[in-house]
């Protein structure tokens, strides 16, 4: 808006005797100011040129795009890549931000920029239109006779409502797999089965674990087995991460009665959260702390893996484990409950 | 006029662009639509290209997206890679899908280009269309006639998430599987149907071998076919409501002031598309974007810290890391009630949207307002939307942040814990906060306002009258800048009939009236009026001791007047 229309001294609304009005008078769309351009032919000139030249930028950009393209092939390194991408993209922009700068250019200072002004219309049709409108559906119903044909308009409704199952029910029914969701519930954990580091698939015995080591675990599989869907599914439950305390500093784990779930200070837990599923792989030495990187639950692996903070609630479920004839880590049996995050049948 | 159906003789079109155009207009009556729109006057100002620039995005995103799915291949199928990718990658058992998105970032020429690009445009599409809700929501633009144009948007937004997320997980990586593992976490603490669901979503249990083919129907197909069809919507509405104008002077609700279509916005949008598609492309050449070769292919054990999802997602995931856990999983008749999973996921998101989607149906209800609004709303005259807008992205920030807490943890040298627990209070803090400093601030700038108008502008220049008084001469405001000043309404809380009619009857209803009037009080109690004539009159009149006449409708501010009056 501009402040030197009016004179400092000038003052519209001196109090005089006659009635205010309650508000002011819209003042109407403000004069029009010419721009440099406008009134000056060499500046109008001088903008022509400038916005050619960034048009011809533009040009520029484009064929160095092609040149680039054929010129500079990746070698097969990453750097190569990078290097073929940064001088594509960057061409590419040139091409680009050429025309859209001209454009914008020319818009701003050689189109005119005298303020027109439209007229709205109400949205609202006028009383006559709805009349009509309401008539002809009047007129619509009348013709059906929907309102008359009680049955007809309920076989209708019905052969509506019913046709969608033809292409639900079988989408739904196999969309799902099996739907069997007890799944949830077991894992190829099993009795004996060993323990094995993940991703070698080698097993782990006992004696090899220092105290204060932890070790990613998955069961013991053949390298074969592990190239299968089957596997990934089955490895996204199974996974266990095992950690040797020195055996006083083990306060509590989860055996229940007269059971040993942990071996000689070495303790399994499910690596999959109970919060919402992440792999909780962060272990702290010092604290016996594990820290799930995605929200930061915190599970003490000195005390039964219970929560100390963050969102999750139960504490990771531990997998029961010996050791077998040859000294080799094995469990005791699959998880006694469901591994991961909860769901609402999960204690049925 | 004849009655013939193709022009006279005399009129026929002899230049080869007016025979096209004869031709044209003969089998598709062109002509009304030129007639109609060449010159449609569009209002000029810089934030009417917010949306612009999402849909402009959105272009970009289906032109390089098009270009990438001529080399992705979506399939689970599983092998060992060898192939132009790094080093660390060669025998390595990956998805199809992981191993075409390495052959498409390093074999194909500007595959890596456009991947970068289609990136970066899905962020910046995202970014555009929250500014310009922005935009939307303090200016008020969401008002009669345009409520229903307001939910197509939120639709939109709530669609941008859905592509942004789909995509996203396509490359089947480490950091992308355990998004939706958490996905998967998510959808299972439904209560009742969440394992069923869970299957719904991956075919069986996760991860399985459908989700990533399934991904890409819905991220290739299913969203942006619906995005398109509401693009379409949107705009249809916005070109029929015609655009809605800063508030100035001769802009009415009547009318519709700045330049024509063609040429003038011809020009200026179509330089915006290239401006914004060249940002982009300069953005994919020089900053890289979600490396996937640095993750590795999925593989359901290993897990990296620090890892964040795209910036639109980071208010969930500081939602999910907030919450405690202690004591929030009930058990009821067996069945496990997962609420500290609910609450954050579903819960908070869901009031965040509702809140968005009722707002111009609960504003227009309290202000008891049946009008068409065409001229915007400055923030400042109506402090407790401007508040509420505040106060709902204060939570979203805080969310935001408490999603990225344990890179403020380590960037910071500071305690997670702590961190969070200071983001659990400032959720709920923040936000008051943040409404009742923006509303303080709105009503400081009304009351600028009207002091502005009443005395003008300092001028900085000091005269000594005869008798010894000094006094600094204030410039009047101009007309138009006045009429910016004082051309607003200052809506007043609902009136009500009384509880009982004139034989003492009780009235039905007026429990339900006196609540709306409660609410319509929080909204409109403190207000501050525009100057009127009569005002700026008085002000005028220099008689030291005139008491400001009107002012008595808003008290606080008579102090405030004969203050301002004293210093001439």
């Amino acid at each position: 808006m501009s402040e030197n229309q009016n004179t400092p001294g000038r003052d519209v609304t001196a109090p005089n005797a006659a009635a205010h009005p309650e508000r002011f008078d819209d003042p109407g769309v403000p004069a029009h100011r010419s721009r440099l351009t406008d009134v000056d032919p060499k500046a109008a000139k001088r903008n022509e040129r400038l916005i050619a030249l960034i048009f011809g930028i533009s040009c520029v950009g484009a064929i160095a795009s092609i040149v680039v393209y054929f010129a500079v092939r990746p070698d097969g390194t990453t750097a190569g890549t990078r290097l073929s991408t940064a001088l594509l993209g960057t061409t590419m922009a040139i091409s680009l931000l050429g025309i859209g700068i001209a454009a914008i250019h020319w818009a701003k200072s050689l189109m005119s920029d005298h303020e027109h002004v439209d007229e709205r219309h109400t949205l609202a049709s006028s009383p006559e239109v709805r009349e009509v409108a309401v008539q002809h559906l009047a007129d619509g119903v009348e013709d059906s006779g929907i309102a008359r044909r009680g049955v007809l308009k309920g076989a209708a409704v019905s052969a509506l409502a019913l046709f969608p199952l033809t292409f639900a029910v079988p989408l739904i029914s196999s969309v799902g797999g099996d739907w069997n969701v007890s799944k949830f519930r077991h894992t190829i954990w099993e009795r004996n089965k060993r323990l094995a580091y993940d991703p070698s698939g080698r097993p782990i015995r006992a004696a090899d674990l220092t105290v204060g080591s932890a070790a990613h675990v998955i069961p013991e599989a053949s390298q074969e087995e592990m190239r299968s869907h089957e596997w990934i599914t089955e490895k996204a439950k199974a996974v266990v991460l095992l950690v040797r305390l020195n055996p006083e500093d083990l306060r509590s784990d989860q055996s229940p009665e007269g059971e040993t779930w942990s071996y000689d200070g070495i303790v399994a837990y499910s690596k999959i959260c109970t919060h919402v599923g992440c792999p909780v792989a962060l272990y702290e030495q010092q604290t016996h702390h594990l820290l799930c990187p995605c929200h930061q639950s915190t599970f003490d692996m000195a005390d039964g893996a219970k929560v100390v903070f963050g969102p999750a609630n139960r504490p990771l479920p531990q997998l029961p484990i010996t050791v077998d004839d040859e000294g080799y880590l094995v469990a005791q049996d699959d998880f006694a409950e469901p591994i991961g995050p909860s769901y609402w049948e999960r204690l049925k | 006029m004849s009655t013939d159906t193709s022009p006279s003789a005399a009129d026929a079109p002899t230049t080869p662009a007016g025979k096209a155009a004869d031709y044209l207009d003969q089998r598709t009556s062109v002509g009304g639509a030129v007639k109609e729109f060449a010159r449609k006057v569009f209002p000029d100002h810089w934030s009417f290209m917010l949306g612009e620039m999402a849909l402009f995005s959105f272009v970009v995103l289906l032109l390089t997206g098009v270009f990438l799915t001529m080399f992705f291949d979506p399939s689970m199928a599983l092998i060992e890679y060898h192939g132009d990718g790094p080093e660390a990658m060669q025998g390595q058992l990956m998805s199809v899908a992981f191993a075409s998105t390495l052959d498409l970032s390093f074999e194909v020429r500007g595959g890596l280009l456009m991947r970068q690009i289609h990136h970066w445009a899905a962020l910046v599409f995202m970014a555009s269309i929250v500014v310009h809700m922005m935009r939307v929501f303090f200016t008020g633009a969401f008002r009669k006639p345009r409520e229903i144009n307001w939910l197509v948007g939120t639709v939109l937004m709530i669609l941008g998430l859905a592509a942004g997320f789909s995509g996203y997980s396509l490359p089947d990586d480490v950091l992308s599987g355990n998004g939706l593992r958490i996905t998967d976490g998510v959808v299972k603490s439904l209560p009742i149907i969440g394992s069923y669901l869970s299957y719904f979503v991956f075919g069986g249990e996760f991860p399985g071998e459908h989700i990533i083919p399934r991904l890409f129907t819905v991220h290739i197909l299913l969203v942006p076919a619906l995005i398109l069809a509401l693009i379409g919507v949107h705009l249809f509405l916005m070109v029929l409501h015609k655009h809605t104008q800063y508030p100035g002077g001769g802009r009415t609700h009547k009318n519709v002031v700045g330049y024509p279509l063609f040429p003038v916005y011809i020009a200026k949008m179509g330089g915006n598309f290239f401006i914004v598609f060249g940002i982009l492309a300069l953005m994919g050449a020089t900053m890289s974007i979600n490396n996937v070769w640095n993750y590795g292919p999925y593989d359901p054990s290993p897990i990296g810290a620090g890892a964040q999802p795209d910036w639109y997602m980071l208010f969930l995931e500081g939602s999910l890391r907030l919450m405690p856990g202690a004591g929030t999983e009930w058990v009821i008749f067996g069945y496990t009630l997962s609420l500290n999973v609910l609450i954050p996921a579903v819960v908070i998101p869901g009031l965040l949207f509702t809140f968005l989607f009722v707002y111009p149906f609960l504003e227009a209800r309290v202000t008891g307002d049946k009008r068409e609004h065409h001229v915007l709303d400055r923030p400042r005259n109506v402090p407790v939307r401007t508040g509420l807008g505040v106060a709902f992205l204060t939570a979203f920030v805080i969310l935001a942040l408490a999603g990225s807490n344990d890179l403020i943890a380590t960037h910071f040298a500071m305690s997670l814990n702590q961190i969070t627990w200071a983001f659990r209070i400032l959720f709920f803090v923040g936000p008051v906060l943040g409404f009742w400093i923006t509303k303080r601030i709105c009503l400081g700038l009304q009351r600028k306002d009207r002091e502005l108008v009443l005395h003008g502008h300092e001028t900085g220049r000091i005269v000594r009258f005869a008798n010894g008084e000094y006094i600094e001469v204030h410039r009047p405001l101009d007309e138009q800048e006045r009429w910016l000043r004082v051309n607003y309404d200052a809506h007043k809380p609902l009136e009500i009939e009384p509880a009982t009619d004139a034989r003492g009857v009780k009235r039905p209803g007026y429990k339900k009236d006196k609540r709306w009037q409660k609410l319509s009080r929080f909204f409109y109690e403190d207000r501050v009026e525009p100057v009127t004539p009569a005002e700026l009159a008085a002000a005028h009149s220099h008689g030291e001791h005139d008491e400001v006449e009107s002012a008595q409708h808003s008290p606080e501010l008579v102090s405030g007047a004969e203050n301002a009056d004293r210093e001439h």
